[in-house]
Parts: structure tokens; C-alpha cells; sequence
């Protein structure tokens, strides 16, 4: 015997959550265990397969070389390659130096030239002042130079001739005088670091510019106008452009420098005094001059 | 009774505890269906200068989550299938908390059956320094005489409701005042241990901890009357499906409760018996078709009742409402007038304001106030639940007044008798808490 009917239709579920169902979801709802199944867990086991992926040398060299290749592939496409270099506000030599200064071979990519280091390398010459590099449409590698301007020469003390520009800075070497014969030249122990006062006196002096073959300075405090015929004018360290500017108008009244005179010293103002050239020394001494002494002794 | 005060104190601590996570679930255990919503607490709302604040001071809670299910293993307010009602419980709260995306550890819970019982308390004590202190409300309220109220019963309320000073009476705070005498009046509700202990276990069945536990009728009583009625006097009749509880209120405290073990399911099982139709049928047909007053009007609506038994005969009947209301009205009438028995029995007749408020499911029957009016008196009104932030709108009838009611007593509890200090003399001889509690009195 059974029931006509069963209690519970056969499709009857228990609304009510199962205890483990009911235990999981307030599991779930807690917000530790959500952010670690959301959040933690995911990345752990990214983590965990990717380091297991990477632990093989040959699998990582792989990943390493292909994405080389890619990177090639990018940089090397025409769009950024550089084809020539243009040079301007160069001269002939400083142009040929830049160009093999150039690290690379033209045609090269463009992620291949270091703008900034060759630029560094570029600003080392001398004879460079200021230089600008772009990469221009199309592929050209624009250098602007500014050239330095040499403004004097100095002989050093090895005998070689150097340019200087206006501020001191070396610009090239010469090989003779006659190369540049409009720049004046310096000569002396650390001349090379006083172009600008030197300047200045040669913009004293030019009154006397026919006559001028340049400027010592004399223990690296005061300068000496040299002129033909080894006349010397000792200029204080002091006040040399007054003391020059006397000199000049001394010569003017009384045709100074044009007398048999060895040397003006200026350097004491309250006492200017000048020292005869041997010839005019023995006629005022009224002997004949001795050829063979050594002029100063 | 030392124990139970510290039950009752330990589900004060829970209940802060949940209010410092700021999510505690409230569950109405009911005979038909379990009701189980989510609150969160957003922090004490700040103080105004006149006191007041907006949604008359409920704002500082919102439900976020609301499940109602059927209730299973419920008799009379009372578990009576454990696991059945497990269950439910556990499907309502679910459900609540997908709702409100939270998980949930503290429950509040309140039930209607457990035969309550209300004891009013008296206690007297000298005032030691001429005025009153914060050590002698508790030494009043330890003075209460606690009637014997029998073995396998507990207290489940007891709150303070009346102080007096030497003759002056009414205080509801009479800390400061001066004089030589302090009285307390107290009301004490107890219930049956074995129905909060099978609550508890359910509860505990669920991963969940009792933050507070109260009697729904006295709950509803909070949720429906309104601010005037609790002062001047009204009674609460909560009509549910297995119990009816009654709360009286004056000066807004609760004075009595009590409950009739009667209530809307007995109406279905009578539709059931009487037009011998299986008990779902019969709680459509009531809740559809019913009602307490036949006119003439209902002696033509003819309801088809069916029947699944596969005889045409059966199948085919119908039944004129004027039937259904004669089945349907004596089983209010005798509800009501056990509720009229309470009242007397209570002296509700001698409150200044008689007002009588229905609330719960079974208030919602057509005609019901018409009826309770002959029967109770006068000022007889139907009540629906205060309205709280984010209540859903299914949840608002009057049905869900002791869930809304648990709400309003979960955000501000009335002071029980467990929230005040312990008088150092109760402590034992040699505690050191006694000794602490010492130095903290005299100094």
C-alpha cells in the first residue's frame, strides 16, 4: 500500500539553500576571500605561469630575439630611414671632419643615430661654436653649424701658431704667418687666457698698426707692444690703454717710435723712460757704435 | 536571573559590535511567513540645536537588503520543526544578503508566541546624600521584588517605566533630582525559555549571533502607533498568522503585552475545513475573496473554490461570498474578543486615550475595523508601519509592522534593566570588580 499521492510533487525542490550552499555564499560574500578569489588568485596564477614559461633559457632567448627582430623590422622600415646628411654654416674642413665624425653609414635608421651624442661629438671641434641637428622629413640629418671667428693669433711657446677667437678659444693652428696677415698676434705665458684684453690694446694701438708685429705678455700680468725694428713698448698692468694711448700721442708730437729708440717703458707713469737703440746710445756718447756688442748688454 | 542579565548584557555588547561594522540583519521569525532585512547603520546622525532631525530621527539606518519567504516549522509564533524552520531562516537571509551584496553576522530577532507574560515591578529605595545619583536608579531598579514567574520562563523585557521622587511622580530620567525616597516602576515581560532557546539554536544553526531578541508585539507596537498614541495611550493589536499579540503603551513605554494564540492561519484552516479545499486554496480564496461584513451584494459573487480530485462534481463548486464571510467572521469575532479579555484584564479602559491600532497580515481583511470597532471600542484604527530609508515597497504593508518595528528597535533600544550598572552590593563579597565599581561610586 502507498499514498494515492506523495506529499511533494516529483518536481518539488526545496527552496531553501543546501547548509554547505548557504556556508559558501556567506563565503563568498566575505570581503577578504572576495578580493583574494578576484583579484589575488588570478594574479598568482598569472604570475605562476608565466615564471613557469620563463624558467626554460631557450623559451626566454626565443621571446628575447623575437621581439629584436620586431623592433628591426619597425626601425628599419624606409619611412625612418636616414639617407644624407646636410651640412650647413660649415667650412670645406670642418665639414669633412663632421662627416666622418658621423658614427654610422648612411643610408641607417634613424633610431640608430644618437642625435645627442653626435652632437656632443660635433661641439668637441674647435672650430665649432654652436651646432643644431634635426632629422628633417625625408629623411636628411640637417647640421647646422656656427663656425667660431678667428680674431688673433697666438704663437705658443713651442713656436706653432694658433687661432683664438674673440673669447680665448682655440679655433685652428697655422701653419704660417702669412696664412691670416690681417690678425693680430700674441705671444707669452698665459696670453691665451687675456685675448680679450689683448684685443682691446690692438684697438689702442692701431694708430701704430704699420709698424705693429704684436703683443707679449710679460709674466702673465702685463703686456709688451713689439714693433719693427725690435722696439719694445713696456705698457704698465694698470691703465696700459692710457699708457698706450700717451704712447701714441708722444709719437705723434715728437715722432717717437721713429727715432732710434730700443724701448718705451710705460710702467711706472709718473716716470716714463726710454731706452736708446745702441747706434743712438755711441752718437750721443759721441764713439762708434760696436757692431759686435749684443744689443741690452 | 543573574544569568539572563547577562545574556541580555552580552547581546548589548553584540548589538554595538555590529553597529561598529555598521550591517546587522533583523529577522521576524512569524508563524507565516519569516521576514529577514538588512541594515546598515551610517553613523549616529549629527546633533541639532532643537533636537530634532529629519525622518523623525530613523535616518541614520537604510535597508539595504529585504527577503520575506514562507514560513515553515512555525506554530503559534513558536518553532515547532527545527530544521524546517532552519530553513526558512536560512532562505530568508540568503536572500537578503544577495540583495544586499553583504554578508551578515548579527541578527536581531523577534517571535510573537512564547506564552508572554507582563509583571509590573515596584521598588523603593532611601536616598543616601539627598539626591539623586546614576548608583541609586541602579540600587532602585535592583530593588524591584521580582514575582516568581515560575521555573522554564524568562525575562525577555524589562524595562523601567515611571520613577518617582519622595511624591512627585513621572520622571523618565530622575538623575539630579533631590530628595530622600526614589521609587521605580518597572515592567517586565517574560516568555517560555524553551521557544527563545530553540530560536537560538536555529540562529546559531545559521553561522549567526543574536544581537538582541524582543517580543513583536511589542515591536509592531513601535513601528505603528504613532508619537501621540505612545504617549496618551493605545494598544497595539499585531494580527499575525499564528499568534496575536497586544502591546499597551503610554508615555511611550510599553505597560503590558501579551499575545492570543489565534490568528490568520486559523482563519485559512477554517475556509479549509469548512469548504473542504486543500489549505493553499484556502488562504487564495481568503485573501482574495475575503471578508467580515456580507451585504446583499455578496450573496450573487459566486466563488469557484475547485478542488483537485479529479470528480466533476467536485471540481466544479462555488461558493457565494456571503459563505465564505460566515466561516471567515466568527473566527475574527473570537479573536477579538480574547483581545477584549487582555484588554480588560489589563485595565485598558482606564487609560486616559483608549486609542486601538490593528496592524499585522491579518488586519488587512476587508471590514476588519468595522468589526473590531463593535467589538473593542470606538477609537479603532487600521495601522501601517512607520516608513524607513529604503524600504522596499512590497515590504511596507502592515504585514511587515514588527520587521519595521525590529528596525527602529535595532537603531535605538529603550534602556532595559541590563543597561544600567549593577549596584556593587549584587557583585560577590571578594570581587575585585566590586572593589572597582567601589572606588568608582565614592569618588
Amino acid at each position: 500500500m502507498r499514498a494515492l499521492k506523495t506529499a511533494r510533487p516529483d518536481g518539488w525542490q526545496d527552496p531553501a539553500p543546501s547548509r554547505l550552499s548557504y556556508r559558501l555564499n556567506r563565503l563568498w560574500l566575505t570581503p577578504l576571500v572576495r578580493r583574494f578569489t578576484r583579484v589575488g588568485l588570478p594574479a598568482m596564477v598569472l604570475a605562476l605561469s608565466v615564471g613557469l614559461y620563463l624558467q626554460d633559457a631557450g623559451r626566454r632567448g626565443d621571446l628575447v630575439s623575437g621581439f629584436v627582430s620586431i623592433k628591426r623590422e619597425i626601425q628599419d622600415r624606409p619611412e625612418f630611414m636616414v639617407t644624407l646628411m646636410r651640412i650647413d654654416g660649415a667650412s670645406g674642413p670642418v665639414a669633412a671632419g663632421i662627416r666622418a665624425m658621423l658614427p654610422v653609414q648612411l643610408p641607417a635608421s634613424s633610431f640608430r643615430i644618437d642625435l645627442e651624442t653626435f652632437r656632443a661629438a660635433i661641439a668637441q671641434i674647435d672650430a665649432v661654436a654652436a651646432v643644431d641637428l634635426r632629422i628633417r622629413p625625408g629623411g636628411v640629418l640637417q647640421v647646422d653649424v656656427t663656425e667660431r671667428q678667428p680674431a688673433i693669433l697666438w704663437r705658443t711657446a713651442s713656436g706653432r701658431l694658433e687661432m683664438l677667437d674673440a673669447l680665448g678659444h682655440r679655433v685652428a693652428t697655422l701653419t704660417a704667418r702669412e696664412a691670416r696677415p690681417d690678425l693680430p698676434v700674441i705671444a707669452g705665458e698665459g696670453a691665451e687666457d687675456r685675448v680679450q684684453e689683448a684685443l682691446t690694446l690692438f684697438a689702442a694701438a692701431r694708430p701704430l698698426a704699420p709698424r705693429l708685429r704684436g703683443m707679449v705678455l710679460i709674466g702673465e700680468r702685463r703686456w709688451d707692444l713689439v714693433l719693427d725694428r725690435d722696439q719694445r713698448v713696456m705698457l704698465p698692468e694698470a691703465g696700459a690703454v692710457a699708457a698706450l694711448n700717451r704712447v701714441i700721442e708722444l709719437d705723434r708730437a715728437e715722432d717717437l717710435l721713429a727715432r732710434d729708440v730700443a724701448v718705451v717703458d710705460m710702467r711706472n707713469d709718473y716716470r716714463p723712460t726710454i731706452r736708446l737703440g745702441a747706434a743712438a746710445m755711441a752718437t750721443l756718447r759721441g764713439e762708434a757704435l760696436d757692431e759686435t756688442k749684443v744689443n741690452g748688454q | 536571573m543573574t544569568d539572563l542579565y547577562q545574556s541580555q548584557r552580552a547581546m548589548r555588547n553584540m548589538r554595538r559590535a555590529a553597529m561598529q561594522r555598521g550591517v546587522i540583519a533583523i529577522l521576524d521569525v512569524g508563524t507565516s511567513k519569516i521576514a529577514c532585512l538588512v541594515l546598515r547603520f551610517d553613523g549616529p546622525e549629527p546633533d541639532r540645536e532643537d533636537g530634532l532631525g529629519p525622518l523623525a530621527g530613523q535616518s541614520q539606518f537604510r535597508v539595504i537588503g529585504a527577503a520575506t519567504t514562507r514560513s515553515r516549522g512555525v506554530r503559534f509564533g513558536e518553532i515547532d520543526a527545527m530544521a524546517e524552520t532552519e530553513r526558512a531562516v536560512r532562505t530568508a537571509v540568503q536572500a537578503a544578503q544577495k540583495m544586499a551584496q553583504v554578508r551578515v553576522d548579527h541578527v536581531i530577532a523577534c517571535f510573537s508566541g512564547a506564552h508572554p507574560r507582563s509583571y509590573g515591578l515596584a521598588g523603593e529605595v532611601q536616598l543616601a546624600d539627598g539626591q539623586v545619583s546614576e548608583n541609586d536608579v541602579a540600587r532602585v531598579l535592583a530593588a524591584c521584588d521580582v514575582p516568581d514567574y515560575g521555573t522554564g520562563r524568562e525575562v525577555l523585557h524589562a524595562q523601567p517605566v515611571n520613577f518617582a521622587v519622595d511624591h512627585r511622580t513621572g520622571f523618565g530620567d530622575p538623575r539630579g533630582h533631590v530628595g530622600n525616597r526614589l521609587a521605580a516602576d518597572m515592567h517586565l515581560l517574560t516568555i517560555d525559555t524553551a521557544a527563545v532557546q530553540n530560536l537560538l539554536y536555529c540562529i546559531k544553526r545559521c553561522d549567526l549571533e543574536l544581537a538582541g531578541i524582543a517580543s513583536s508585539a511589542y515591536v509592531s507596537g513601535l513601528a505603528s502607533l504613532v508619537e501621540d498614541e505612545q504617549e496618551l495611550g493605545a494598544a497595539c493589536i499585531d494580527m499575525g498568522g499564528g499568534a496575536t499579540g497586544i502591546s499597551i503603551f503610554i508615555k511611550k513605554h510599553m505597560i503590558f503585552a501579551e499575545s492570543v494564540r489565534m490568528g490568520g492561519d486559523h482563519v485559512t484552516s477554517d475556509i479549509a475545513k469548512g469548504l473542504q479545499v486543500p489549505f493553499a486554496t484556502a488562504e487564495r480564496i481568503k485573501t482574495i475573496h475575503g471578508g467580515v461584513h456580507a451585504t446583499g451584494m455578496d450573496d450573487r459573487e459566486m466563488i469557484e473554490i475547485g478542488g483537485d480530485s479529479g470528480d466533476w462534481e467536485k471540481d466544479r463548486r462555488r461558493v457565494s461570498r456571503t459563505e465564505l464571510i460566515g466561516i471567515m467572521r466568527p473566527r475574527v469575532e473570537e479573536i477579538l474578543e480574547e483581545v477584549r479579555a487582555i484588554l480588560d484584564v489589563a485595565g485598558f479602559d482606564h487609560l486616559p486615550s483608549q486609542q486601538i491600532v490593528l496592524t499585522g497580515g491579518a488586519s488587512q481583511i476587508p471590514g476588519l475595523d468595522m468589526l473590531a470597532a463593535r467589538i473593542l471600542g470606538q477609537n479603532v484604527r487600521l495601522g501601517r508601519p512607520l516608513r524607513v530609508q529604503g524600504l522596499p515597497q512590497a515590504a511596507t504593508g502592515p504585514a511587515f509592522s514588527s520587521s519595521v518595528g525590529l528596525c527602529l528597535f535595532a537603531a535605538h533600544p529603550q534602556d532595559e534593566w541590563w543597561d544600567f550598572a549593577i549596584p556593587a552590593e549584587r557583585y560577590p563579597a571578594r570581587s575585585l570588580r566590586r572593589a572597582v565599581r567601589w572606588f568608582k561610586d565614592n569618588w
